[in-house]
């Protein structure tokens, strides 16, 4: 890749600025998923208060979708398509296009410690958002097997007779309700954490928005 | 990598972003057919903003929705395995008690006279048309123990038994090839099935709970249980079966339950 390792930031900055860090597919399906992952969260939230896994917590109807079960339950299960259709799409343009391997791989266990006490001293570097840090691959990865789990365990929910490998797989019905759970659990603390990232680099908004 | 240098400066880094933000838009308006674009979703935004739709009461929104429900009923009948059997419990997995649950209160439940009751088949049928209790028990009876699963998400196992749904479709001659069994209860609660769910193997028309005769709670005289669709789709009481090709609804669905809601 061809940026300046030296020299003045300000000429770093301008020749970033001319070359795209994300291409118009990343930011595409990054848009969509956000979408769609709101609004899943949301109705979900609510088709979970129709009969709450855990009876102390309940989702005030401020931050639901759909203001019944059965409102919430037809967002679920029209945006689920939008959700896995933009999924699939994105994973499979970061399997072709070695995006993937180039961006998010390799990932240490050194490189992850090295990062993470970094981070927790408050020295890790955000100027180069052409490279993401081991903390970030970490991110990335988790968010992806996590959405692939959702999805998994959803399924198990949804027809837990038709496919009878899930439903097994995911620990029998009731259990496969509490692995979406934990799933969305995940998901929303990634959401929370990486919106914070943003607002404190708040140049990688503009990547996502404009490619550099 | 060392590129953990001195801090960038936000306003440089935001005038030298503006600047080519500005040239970048420039050069998109010089394309008109980009102008167009535009000015359309800009127009757009303004229409939604002044007409104060919102996601979930906007007409058009809820018409989608409902589309998107029907695609996925054809998706469910694409997924429906006729061979694939719903897991059954030992009966030491059975949930004691069963929950009860309806639309209304258990002091509504509807009281049937066994004495008077009669099973109306009606529609697409051309055998017997009227049902009395003790020629249902007459006919050969099966059990299963096997999980109900609410569409609130909740679950519970229980064992019926009664007659097998399509030996008494068989019987009372009513046409397989047909689209829909709609069901009519003594609760004015209704609703309809696909035809391969009726013809299911474990689709039974209950007449037992847990070995004794089905208490009214759970159904009495009869309940259409089918252990690969949600309880909304196994309704109690029931007084009436039609056969038909029009699409006939049901209670919840009619409401924005999804039709198949197959399991």
């Amino acid at each position: 890749m061809a940026f300046p390792t030296t020299g003045n930031l300000i000429n770093h900055e301008i020749a970033l600025s001319h070359v795209t860090i994300q291409p118009a597919w990343v930011r595409i399906t990054h848009w969509i998923n956000a979408l769609a992952a709101v609004l899943m969260v949301m109705s979900g939230w609510q088709v979970y208060d129709a009969s709450p896994i855990f009876p102390a917590l309940r989702f005030p109807a401020a931050i639901t979708l759909g203001s019944w079960l059965g409102g919430a339950l037809l967002w679920h299960f029209a945006v689920m398509w939008l959700l896995v259709t933009n999924f699939l799409v994105y994973v499979g343009l970061n399997l072709a296009s070695g995006r993937l391997r180039r961006k998010l791989l390799p990932l240490s266990f050194k490189s992850l410690t090295t990062d993470l006490v970094a981070a927790l001293r408050g020295k890790l570097g955000h100027e180069d958002l052409s490279h993401y840090n081991a903390i970030q691959k970490l991110a990335y990865l988790v968010v992806i097997v996590d959405i692939a789990l959702l999805v998994l365990s959803g399924l198990a929910v949804w027809k837990s007779v038709q496919f009878p490998l899930l439903r097994t797989l995911m620990g029998g019905y009731d259990n496969a309700r509490v692995v979406h759970f934990i799933a969305m659990s995940v998901l929303v603390a990634f959401f929370f954490v990486h919106v914070a990232m943003v607002a404190l680099v708040p140049r990688s908004l503009l990547l996502m928005i404009r490619g550099r | 990598m060392t590129f953990r240098k001195r801090p960038v400066k936000l306003d440089t880094f935001l005038s030298s972003h503006a600047e080519s933000i500005i040239k970048d838009a420039r050069k998109e308006l010089k394309d008109p057919a980009r102008r167009l674009l535009g000015r359309r979703i800009l127009t757009l935004g303004g229409i939604a903003l002044l007409s104060g739709c919102d996601l979930s009461n906007g007409k058009s929104v809820n018409t989608m929705l409902r589309k998107m429900s029907f695609f996925n009923d054809d998706v469910q009948a694409l997924l429906f395995n006729p061979k694939e059997m719903a897991p059954t419990y030992p009966e030491s997995m059975i949930t004691r008690p069963f929950p009860f649950n309806a639309f209304y209160g258990i002091d509504d439940v509807p009281e049937v006279d066994a004495a008077t009751y009669q099973l109306q088949v009606s529609g697409l049928a051309n055998g017997k048309r009227v049902w009395t209790l003790d020629e249902l028990r007459a006919l050969p009876q099966k059990s299963q123990i096997t999980r109900h699963i609410c569409i609130e998400g909740w679950s519970a196992i229980g064992r019926w038994g009664g007659v097998r749904f399509s030996e008494f479709m068989k019987r009372a001659g009513m046409d397989m090839t047909a689209k829909y069994v709609s069901l009519h209860c003594a609760d004015n609660y209704w609703t309809s099935i696909d035809m391969p769910t009726a013809l299911h193997a474990q689709t039974l028309l209950t007449l037992t709970y847990d070995g004794a005769v089905l208490p009214p709670k759970y159904g009495f005289p009869m309940k259409l249980r089918m252990p690969t669709k949600l309880g909304y789709k196994n309704p109690k009481h029931i007084v009436a079966i039609s056969v038909t090709n029009d699409y006939p609804g049901g209670y919840w669905e009619n409401q924005g339950y999804n039709w198949f809601g197959g399991s």
